[in-house]
């Protein structure tokens, strides 16, 4: 069982937190972990990601700290699943080229990229980004992140991650061409 | 987006729960499994662990308090995952429609303790359709003085409709408490003495 820990609300006066009941983590993070998950990988593979993600965190979730940031938290541990699931298809030389088969659901931030029926290309522009702006605009505009969360995971400000996150969006307009 | 409703609507999400819930209960990841039953006294949330039922709540009782509780005090590896619970809720099914007069569950009493954890245990000797009071229950537990903490014992038991609080009345025969409410306890009774 995880120790209750003393939040100070004033001085001399604390609130006592405890860890939510895992559901309620699902039911909150499920989509977001789902939009990070299909940043990266095809549906079928997205899904098998969102499973293992959350699987590893219900093991993990009575150590973490009641003030952790639990979006943050799952978002990392989807990150580094995704990565493992791309390296696992790598070894078996089964990574595709294209992305996802089927229509992508993307919540793409920029009215203009409504137009583009093909989210393959999205996809494809995203990942040609720089490291950091990859990131940025993957956290923030696909995992639905704020600007703070973002850099509690990848580190840095938020200015400079707000920074990463509009020259990404930048680059992509331009190799979209919009 | 054209096609943001295809994949990505609440049943695609509730197609992976289902697959989680599965996943957590083969690698023992899941502590405690719980499911909200429809019953003629209102929702039920039933939850249990590996070793049986551990709670039983009524809506009264709010059912965000009852799980935050569970995570507090059992582990907060909860999960709503109905599967575990399929037996729990046929039962109680049959209860209230009066083709049950007692359960077989396996029940895990962690949640209680002490005395009031012997006066729970000797709930289920109570028949259906009978009633007994808080002083003879006392009685019967060995501390006829302890009528009070008799009550107490029943006002906390964690499992009641399966572990039958509901027929324990006052010495006057009137309903003493419930915490359910006293119509649930009224129509607890009724059920049964019908």
């Amino acid at each position: 069982m995880p120790g209750p820990s003393h939040v100070p609300v004033a001085r001399g006066v604390y609130r006592v937190m405890m860890l939510l009941p895992f559901e309620t983590i699902v039911r909150e993070h499920g989509p977001v972990v789902l939009r990070v998950c299909r940043s990266v990988l095809a549906a079928h593979d997205a899904d098998d990601a969102w499973s293992e993600t959350f699987l590893k965190a219900l093991g993990a979730y009575p150590g973490l700290p009641v003030d952790a940031n639990v979006e943050a938290w799952l978002v990392t541990i989807a990150r580094r699943t995704c990565i493992d699931l791309l390296r696992a298809r790598a070894r078996h030389g089964t990574v595709t080229e294209r992305m996802p088969e089927r229509p992508s659901t993307l919540g793409v931030p920029e009215a203009e990229f409504e137009a583009q029926d093909d989210a393959d290309r999205v996809v494809r522009a995203v990942s040609a980004l720089p490291e950091r702006q990859r990131k940025a605009v993957t956290y923030h505009y696909l995992g639905g992140l704020r600007y703070r969360e973002v850099a509690d995971i990848i580190g840095g400000s938020t200015e400079a991650v707000r920074r990463a996150a509009a020259d990404g969006i930048r680059t992509l307009r331009r190799t979209m061409g919009a | 987006m054209t096609d943001h409703t295809t994949t990505g609507r609440p049943e695609h999400l509730r197609g992976l729960h289902a697959g989680l819930e599965r996943a957590a209960a083969e690698r023992g990841l899941l502590d405690v499994a719980y499911r909200i039953v429809d019953s003629p006294v209102g929702r039920l949330l039933v939850a249990a662990t590996e070793r049986g039922i551990v709670r039983i709540a009524f809506e009264l009782q709010d059912f965000d308090t009852v799980l935050q509780s569970l995570a507090d005090r059992v582990s907060p590896r909860v999960l709503e995952a109905p599967g575990r619970l399929e037996r729990a809720a046929l039962e109680l099914d049959e209860y209230f429609d009066r083709r049950r007069t007692s359960f077989d569950l396996p029940l895990d009493f962690r949640l209680t303790g002490g005395f009031r954890g012997e006066v729970q245990r000797l709930l289920p000797g109570i028949g259906y359709g009978h009633t007994t009071s808080y002083a003879e229950l006392a009685h019967a537990a060995g501390r006829p003085r302890a009528f009070r903490a008799v009550g107490t014992a029943c006002a906390t038991n964690p499992l009641p409709v399966v572990v039958p609080c509901h027929r324990v009345l006052r010495g006057d025969g009137s309903l003493g408490g419930y915490a359910g409410g006293l119509d649930a306890k009224r129509a607890l009774l009724r059920l049964e003495s019908a």
